[in-house]
């Protein structure tokens, strides 16, 4: 059977798969449409999770990043993963004691006030809202790619499938569904790892893989990997860092609490049925995600090997001098996965000095060693792109895999891609329904009545997610800094100081949120443009691009939390402190003991 | 809050600065400030500051989460504040 009706079978019975799972899983209740009836077990609530948070982002695109940026890459491993212990220790198991639907309404109960459930609302739809038109971009993209249709066509076909578990399974369909989802994404990622380890390394584990000598010799893979790059010009990838220490510190830092601040992932641990399954269910979540992150520094060092091998054969293994006339691939010879990516636009190749091979190395380099190496052989500047994009999904092509590896991986990029989008919805719907119809606009609904507005409002944001998907404004890569940013700056502090200080009162905690925000919007608006639109930014503002001590805007959330948590204590201290009842509210969260099921009523 | 209820919110506290303390010391420690003098050493063909910020750090959070939540258990049951 050829590639495209393998990849048809296997996207088709995937998407059978979920869709038989959300008939199984219709949700009938509130209570099971907001938190699947909080009775999910911790290992499968931790495997949801996972396919909750391993997004489009985490499949495709960290790993060619990592490749790019070597050693610094370490800061989206560390800070994706960092977050959850935080999660687990500083907010889960006190939320999940809180006992209620969504993060507002904690929010709001907590102080006491209706206005800080609001920010919070409005925080939660702005960092849902950027994050989700980069996983329908991402659905589109995957679906043209694979599938021979056309883009829109793709978001079509995804939004389709989203509104049928999402809308009629709630919590409940979603949850079983990224079971499902999270066992596919995980295969798909791993399986090409395995066999790329064992054709360089002959070791079947790619962490393993990793750290062992390359196949035939007695020099490891990252040492011989750092010669390879050097030679070229390129930075040293075992120590090549993101900009500066301080940058690589505070960008962690800031991955780690937005993490532990997206509203999306927070609301899992409300499924589970008790405070101490919420602590455990975080550490299986953080399991299933690491066997994928642990695995993603190896496929970036070893496609970046195999790059390297496919167009200057002789270097990698039997030491050639990339520099010398034929160890460069000659153009018209390279292999056919070249020509179908170069057609997407995504990997390009410019014979710039017209000799007929390919040249590949950093041209910027300040290596002047390189510079004449690269001069004395009659090189014009590297003739070859790759968008950090492809390296994962074209990784099995690099390495010639079967065909029915290759339709797994597109399979697996879906099931990331959509995966991410319901949780989110899910996130946007209950707190439209939840916290804006039944807490503001119209208390006295019925439970029929909020399921239905749930409903509709989860239908309306898969439509507006879509459109934004088929006309992207342009800003997807900023959007993500953006997300991170107000989860880190805004929620984070607010519900840890909810929890972990029982005199924060209300006026500290609105105006923490607001200033975290207010800061971290301005530094980012004044790299990207006020809401990212063209040709509104203001760095002469500030001074500069990443002025702030050198750190870049994707970076700026931990600062923002920062500065919330200043506000918030010195504007606690000179208003007057939480009444009465509120301080034993935070005492009888901090005990597990009476923890109920979780219900939606509002406390008052 | 009753004197039970303090001293389990101190014991609390004291599990989980410890927790924070190993999370900051390997992520942000042996991961990205002390890294490069950690490159000296090596475990297999991993550098070890590389190690750590490219592998370890997760291992270790992981690790952290399963004692945390042991941990945690325990406290809960000395102090009888555990669910049924």
């Amino acid at each position: 059977m050829d590639l495209q009706n393998i990849t048809y079978l296997v996207v088709g019975a995937t998407f059978a798969l979920y869709i038989g799972i959300a008939i199984w899983a219709r949700a009938g209740s509130t209570s099971e449409f907001y938190v699947a009836g909080g009775g999910v077990p911790p290992v499968m609530n931790g495997m949801a999770t996972a396919a909750d948070w391993m997004s489009a982002a985490s499949f495709i695109s960290m790993a060619g990043l990592i490749s790019n940026m070597g050693y610094g890459g370490g800061l989206f491993l560390m800070g994706w993963t960092g977050g959850y212990v935080l999660l687990a220790m500083l907010l889960a198991p006190y939320l999940r004691k809180f006992g209620k639907f969504t993060v507002p309404q904690f929010i709001g109960d907590r102080f006491y006030s209706k206005s800080a459930s609001t920010v919070a609302v409005l925080c939660l739809l702005t960092a849902s809202i950027t994050y989700i038109i980069g996983q329908m971009t991402g659905v589109g993209v995957a679906f043209s790619r694979f599938l021979g249709v056309s883009n829109e066509v793709g978001i079509y076909v995804g939004m389709g499938i989203v509104f049928m578990y999402a809308v009629f399974g709630g919590m409940k369909g979603i949850t079983y569904t990224q079971v499902a989802q999270y066992i596919v994404l995980i295969l798909a990622y791993t399986i090409p790892a395995i066999f790329i380890s064992l054709q360089l390394t002959g070791n079947p584990i790619p962490q393993l893989g990793l750290g062992s000598d390359m196949v035939g010799t007695d020099v490891s893979l990252l040492a011989r990997l750092d010669e390879v790059v050097t030679d070229l010009g390129f930075g040293k990838y075992t120590t090549t860092t993101a900009g500066s220490t301080l940058n690589m510190f505070v960008y962690t830092l800031s991955l780690m609490i937005g993490t532990a601040g997206l509203p999306h992932v927070i609301m899992r641990f409300f499924t589970v049925p008790k405070v101490a399954d919420a602590r455990i269910s975080a550490g299986w979540a953080l399991v299933f995600i690491a066997i994928l992150y642990t695995t993603a520094p190896a496929v970036a060092a070893m496609a970046k090997m195999n790059l390297i091998r496919t167009v200057t054969p002789g270097v990698v293994m039997k030491g050639v001098d990339p520099y010398s006339a034929d160890a460069q691939i000659k153009a018209d010879e390279r292999p056919d996965w070249m020509k179908r990516w170069e057609k997407t636009g995504l990997l390009k190749f410019e014979d710039k000095n017209g000799d007929g091979r390919i040249q590949y190395y950093n041209d910027k380099t300040k290596n002047e060693d390189v510079k004449k190496k690269a001069e004395a052989a009659g090189w014009k500047g590297n003739e070859l792109t790759v968008n950090a994009d492809i390296i994962v999904l074209a990784n099995p092509e690099i390495a010639l895999l079967p065909n029915w590896v290759i339709a797994l991986v597109a399979a697996g990029g879906l099931a990331a891609a959509l995966s991410t989008a319901a949780g989110l919805l899910m996130a946007i719907s209950a707190a439209v329904s939840h916290d804006l119809v039944k807490g503001i606009f119209k208390p006295d609904i019925s439970e029929k009545g909020e399921l239905l507005a749930g409903k509709i409002s989860m239908a309306v944001a898969i439509v507006v997610a879509g459109y934004l998907g088929l006309n992207p404004p342009g800003f997807a890569a900023g959007t993500v800094a953006l997300a991170f940013g107000i989860a880190a700056s805004s929620l984070f502090p607010a519900i840890m100081m909810g929890i972990f200080s029982k005199k924060m009162n209300k006026e500290g905690a609105i105006a923490g949120m607001l200033s975290g925000l207010a800061v971290t919007l301005f530094y980012v608006f004044a790299h990207k443009g006020i809401f990212f639109i063209k040709g509104t930014d203001y760095l002469d503002v500030i001074g500069g691009a990443n002025s702030f001590f050198g750190i870049t805007p994707e970076a700026f959330g931990a600062v923002g939390a920062l500065l919330n948590f200043i506000v918030a204590f010195v504007v606690d201290k000179m208003t007057k402190e939480p009444p009465e009842h509120i301080q034993h509210l935070v005492e009888s969260v901090r005990v597990p003991r009476g923890a109920k099921a979780v219900d939606g009523s509002h406390a008052h | 809050m009753d004197d039970n209820g303090k001293a389990y919110w101190s014991a609390t506290l004291g599990l989980l600065t410890k927790i924070l303390v190993i999370w900051f010391l390997v992520s942000f420690g042996a991961g990205i400030l002390f890294a490069d003098a950690l490159n000296s050493i090596k475990l297999g063909g991993y550098p070890l500051g590389f190690w750590f910020a490219h592998q370890g750090s997760i291992y270790v959070f992981v690790a952290l989460i399963f004692i945390y939540a042991k941990a945690m258990g325990n406290i809960d049951r000395k102090f009888d504040v555990h669910e049924d």
